[in-house]
């Protein structure tokens, strides 16, 4: 069974039809990728599974549940992470603090417990620190463990997002434009890191302008135009569909 | 991070033991006491402000209510001082919590309203029900007893709110520094980031809100046991503009920022009463020197400068 299912998924603000009768699923484990020109509706999709938007109509399960109407916390419950096109960083807190709000709901989170500094507890966020520490290296920001986060340069921060959202341990991550703005070196590693994510086992929802790493990186690829589905399916059948290549060259075909 | 926390506490705990065997006269202390005061209530709003990023305006209504049932409760209806005192803080939790849900769905702005409307309703409440709070003249507040001895010198007090400013610094410490701190802050920080990651920020607001609600009634009881009256000018809107201001001039989410604030502005009309009728523009003058040249707080601008950080 697809661990997450999207029926007939429409949003409408005001007469902007921004997502309109867009079905997918996605199935466990894979790299699952959504491209489209700009305004296809692309990071609206994102907003409306992960809970930010409620959806006009439609259905979305995961895991069989429906998740419709769902805050982005008790989504989160459900182990679904993500990052932001636009960096949501904590700049008030470092670098290691940011990856640790991450693991919010794997923790004691009682007011009284930390005010008394209760054993359990501190031990309890040191294990965790040295967990963050981990998840930055593992992303290779060893260099700003220690760092403020409005200190650091932004890929690193880009970077930073993908940390914070594996520190949930999550189940499906959602990547919005993690190669947005930055230069070829940096967006051949976050290739790298988002294959070495998907290896781990978590299943990757990837929008990327960057049609390499796209294609070197998914399994299955969904084509977004006007927020309307355009096409889906494997890089190959994405690439000769007559209707993309229009879409995207501006051809009438 | 850890130990230099620590050594900011020693620091409070060596003036603060230090205090009594300087200061010249009674004046002194006195002044120390409200000092000590206003840095718990402060301690408590910038949890609030500074770390949660939430405004209120109407902080001194939670002080007011605390006030009030320190003074109502022993002399109308016979309740304990102590019992009294926690009386307010319950009325003050159960009145911030009903309130919190919605004013919390407001941003910016309409927080600031809403909380400043808030304050000013418990304010007219405590000048209005005239019979048992004496209305706008205020009326006498029984001592506080502890163990069957009632409490009169101005040392006692010192010495009691002294060991309750070291407790609430230290505990202020250890909750920022813990999953619920960092989750108040990164709500700060980012909201839906935070909202992502699993925080009910309306939770989080709520809990906060109530916290340094309940904190500033506590001190409200204490004040006016420690004064023996009470009046509304407690719950007045200038005292909460008052205590906003202690937190913007000593530092935004900074623990001694809050204690740095409310020295100074605690101790400052006093020091510039020679200004005799001028003192009030003379302090303005002096907010807004502290605005335009460290616009980010005493504590976090000198901590920035000289490289440390908190």
């Amino acid at each position: 069974m697809a661990l997450l299912e999207v029926k007939d998924l429409s949003i409408h603000f005001g007469g902007v039809k921004a997502v309109q009768n867009v079905s997918f699923s996605i199935d466990q484990g894979i790299v699952y990728s959504v491209i489209g020109p700009n305004g296809a509706g692309k990071t609206t999709l994102f907003n409306l599974i992960t809970g930010i938007y409620t959806p006009t109509t439609g259905e979305i399960r995961l895991d069989g549940e429906t998740i419709h109407g769902k805050s982005p916390d008790q989504l989160a419950e459900r182990g679904m992470a993500r990052t932001f096109q636009n960096l949501q960083i904590c700049m008030n807190m470092s670098a290691v603090e940011n990856v640790m709000v991450g693991a919010h709901l794997r923790l004691d989170r009682n007011l009284f417990k930390a005010a008394l500094r209760l054993p359990g507890l501190r031990r309890r966020d040191a294990e965790l620190r040295a967990e963050a520490t981990q998840l930055m290296h593992f992303v290779g920001l060893d260099a700003y463990v220690n760092e403020r986060a409005d200190a650091m340069p932004y890929g690193a921060l880009k970077r930073l997002e993908i940390a914070r959202a594996l520190a949930m341990k999550p189940r499906i991550i959602f990547l919005d434009e993690p190669a947005a703005g930055l230069n070829p070196r940096e967006t051949i590693e976050v290739d790298h890191l988002v294959r070495k994510v998907a290896d781990s086992g978590i299943t990757v929802v990837l929008v990327e302008h960057d049609m390499k790493m796209v294609m070197n990186l998914s399994d299955r690829i969904l084509v977004l135009d006007y927020g309307k589905k355009l096409a889906e399916g494997s890089g190959a059948e994405v690439r000769n569909n007559p209707d993309v290549i229009a879409a995207y060259l501006g051809a009438h075909a | 991070m850890q130990k230099k926390l620590n050594i900011g506490l020693l620091i409070v705990i060596f003036i603060l033991l230090a205090v009594p065997f300087v200061v010249p006269n009674s004046f002194y202390l006195d002044l120390a006491i409200r000092m000590a005061i206003n840095a718990m209530i402060v301690l408590g709003l910038n949890l609030l402000i500074g770390f949660a990023g939430q405004i209120s305006l109407g902080h001194a209504g939670f002080l007011g209510i605390g006030a009030y049932a320190s003074a109502v409760l022993p002399t109308h209806f016979g309740w304990h001082p102590l019992l009294a005192m926690l009386g307010g803080c319950v009325i003050t939790g159960i009145l911030a919590a009903l309130v919190a849900r919605p004013i919390f769905k407001l941003k910016g702005h309409y927080l600031a309203m809403a909380t400043l409307g808030l304050g000013i309703i418990i304010n007219i409440t405590l000048r209005n029900e005239a019979q048992l709070t004496g209305g706008p003249d205020g009326m006498p507040v029984p001592p506080m007893s502890l163990f069957g001895t009632e409490i009169y010198s101005d040392k006692t007090w010192y010495w009691i709110v002294a060991a309750l400013l070291v407790i609430a610094v230290w505990a202020s410490q250890n909750l920022i520094d813990s999953p619920f701190g960092r989750a108040l802050r990164a709500l700060h920080g980012s909201e839906v980031a935070s909202q992502v990651v699993g925080v009910n920020v309306v939770r989080y607001k709520v809990s906060i809100f109530v916290l340094s609600a309940v904190f500033a009634s506590l001190m409200g009881s204490i004040t006016a046991h420690y004064i023996g009256f009470v009046s509304p000018n407690f719950a007045d809107f200038f005292h909460s503009i008052e205590l906003v201001t202690m937190v913007v001039v000593g530092g935004m989410a900074s623990v001694f920022g809050s204690l740095v604030g409310a020295v100074l502005l605690t101790a400052l009309p006093q020091a510039l009463t020679s200004f005799e009728g001028w003192e009030t523009v003379v302090f303005g003058a002096i907010l807004m020197g502290f605005m335009i040249f460290l616009p980010k707080g005493i504590v976090p601008t000198l901590a920035a400068k000289f490289g440390k950080g908190e």
